[in-house]
């Protein structure tokens, strides 16, 4: 069964003349166990689609949907009350900067105990002070912290910014959630403490069979650690498929640059050649093209684009262009 | 072989802990390096927090002043505090652009501030040469009357470079000024930078943690661990067969990301 089933889902915003749609038509699709990567320049409207999963977009903003399922359950049906009780119980999200997201005023014990659910706390209510204790130290190990106690005393700016990311997951894990929603987990970190936290994560979608929405915006960091990924560009769904099919064989003009564009993913070039860009830049909500977004920036880009394209399904491998790159591999 | 353009001889820098009796406490920051840099080539320099690639960067604008060794550019020493001399010949860019810009000038007030501070150029001159850089960096010369929020992030770094090449210098620092940029706009610098590599001549220090952009833009490399050299060479060299355990380490960290699926 899809853990999570959107199918056109639209985010507009309201505004004093008119209002401006921030995330047009999107699909996206996870199944139980898998870690899918969202990927996306700044302006795609990736954590926009994470905030409308959650369900944290206030009255500006708003949500439409085709198809809205989790786990069976259509979400746009339900009161927001009953949408808070699933979403709650079975959903988590960790943000970009960790430091930021933690209180500065207390300590990280008490967060931590914060977020302990008090359901899975059993015993009289004298012994439950000292569980919430015990509870919230079991946790820090599961994230792979072994000092606790010098963890659970020290405030959040005493620690250094990948260890807050894993109190930051400790505290998500709490509920034990089916779906991990992490926005751009490790933006602002060192390679080597970026390596940890994704090792992380993957041990924790292995062992404890939690799915992972890892949100980026860079492809070439997310595509060792993601089964399937999903690419949006300024607010469209561009391309979904599994890694593989993505990163070796992308269908969109606009993967295909993004996956050139790196140095990285083709060494074989020569050292101090051009690299492969597109033209321009991305555009402002404001001023959003018609049809296909990537129009005026595509090297492929005819007569026809001005109509937005329909999304065309290749064995699984969905991509939305009207003139797709699937002929140029053979 | 060309002529050395920046020659760098045992610079090094520690801070006083003034706190302490009798200023005897020292942080070393950087112990003493030397490097060399020819025109049109790329020095690239890699390290973690705190290893001391942003302090290089810092001795060799002038921002701090050296412990020890000295500075030649062109077979002249660069006194320490003498910025007119300087700051035509070494420019820097910084990581995040939009804060770097100030926000009550547009860009040709912007741009126009080093030329009326180092040059005598008249007015005309000045505007002549402020469209000519615009349009080097592939700007329009109707940008002139923008502030900087009117740019998108991409945008405002080109201007952080136009800002940088317009007294012509011979070496510019690029302190992690790809880091913060989206990947297609990235790549795009990339190429500009080339391109005035080779239009110029200019001499980059390319400060990045990124190796994949380290490899495809640096002639050398220098990897620094806690202020210490521990590697320098260049740069296919290194990350083919890297010597040291700490560059090891580092590669292999990017090692996954360095993996051709």
């Amino acid at each position: 069964m899809n853990l999570i089933d959107i199918r056109n889902l639209s985010i507009e915003l309201q505004t004093t003349t008119k209002p401006i749609l921030a995330v047009d038509r999107v699909n996206l699709t996870m199944k139980e166990g898998e870690v899918r990567g969202l990927v996306g320049e700044s302006g795609s409207g990736k954590s926009l689609l994470a905030q409308a999963i959650v369900g944290v977009l206030d009255e500006k903003w708003k949500v439409d949907a085709d198809r809205f399922h989790w786990r069976g359950n259509d979400l746009m049906r339900l009161s927001p009350e009953e949408r808070k009780v699933i979403i709650s119980k079975d959903v988590a999200m960790i943000f970009q900067e960790p430091m930021a997201c933690l209180d500065p005023t207390t300590t990280i014990g008490e967060q931590l105990e914060e977020a302990v659910d008090p359901e899975q706390l059993s015993g009289f209510f004298w012994q439950k002070r000292q569980q919430r204790k015990l509870a919230a130290i079991t946790l820090l190990h599961k994230v792979g912290i072994k000092q606790h106690e010098m963890c659970v005393k020290s405030f959040p700016h005493q620690l250094t910014e990948a260890l807050c990311q894993r109190v930051m997951i400790a505290m998500a894990l709490a509920r034990r959630p089916m779906l991990l929603i992490a926005d751009e987990p490790t933006a602002a970190m060192e390679s080597t403490n970026q390596g940890q936290i994704f090792r992380l994560l993957a041990s924790l979608n292995q062992l404890k069979n939690m799915s992972i929405l890892l949100i980026s915006h860079d492809l070439e960091n997310v595509t060792h650690w993601t089964n399937a990924i999903t690419v949006m560009y300024s607010g469209q769904f561009v391309e979904a498929g599994t890694t593989e099919q993505i990163f070796n064989q992308p269908y969109h003009p606009y993967t295909r640059a993004l996956v050139d564009s790196s140095p990285r993913a083709n060494r074989m070039i020569p050292n101090k050649s051009r690299l492969m860009t597109l033209p321009g830049s991305i555009p402002i909500l404001q001023h959003l093209p018609i049809g296909c977004r990537l129009g005026p920036r595509c090297p492929r880009a005819q007569q026809k684009c001005v109509h937005a394209p329909k999304i065309k399904n290749f064995h699984g491998h969905q991509v939305s262009c009207h003139f797709p790159l699937k002929d140029s591999y053979s | 072989m060309s002529d050395v353009l920046l020659e760098v001889v045992d610079l090094s820098k520690t801070y006083k802990d003034k706190n302490y009796w009798f200023n005897r406490r020292c942080v070393t920051a950087l112990d003493p390096v030397s490097f060399n840099i020819m025109a049109h080539k790329t020095l690239a320099i890699v390290g973690e927090i705190g290893s001391g690639k942003s302090t290089i960067a810092k001795l060799l604008v002038g921002a701090e002043l050296p412990t020890t060794g000295h500075i030649r550019l062109n077979n002249e020493t660069l006194e320490p505090g003498n910025f007119k001399q300087r700051c035509q010949h070494i420019r820097m860019i910084f990581q995040d652009s939009g804060t770097t810009l100030n926000p009550s000038l547009t860009i040709e007030q912007l741009l126009d501030e080093p030329l009326l501070l180092n040059t005598d150029l008249d007015e005309s001159e000045r505007y002549q040469l402020i469209r000519e850089t615009l349009q080097k960096v592939g700007l329009l010369a109707e940008h002139m009357s923008f502030y900087p929020h009117m740019f998108s992030g991409g945008q405002k770094q080109r201007i952080s470079l136009a800002r940088a090449i317009i007294l012509k210098p011979q070496v510019i620092i690029l302190d992690e000024a790809l880091a913060s940029l989206d990947p297609s706009l990235r790549s795009q610098m990339i190429n500009l930078l080339l391109d005035l590599q080779q239009q110029m001549g200019l001499a980059f220090i390319l400060i990045s943690h990124n190796l994949g952009i380290v490899r495809h833009f640096s002639d050398d490399m220098m990897v620094l661990c806690q202020g210490r050299v521990v590697e320098f060479g260049k740069t296919g060299d290194i990350l083919k067969k890297p010597q040291h355990k700490y560059t090891k380490k580092l590669i292999m960290s990017q090692h996954f990301q360095l993996l051709h699926r």
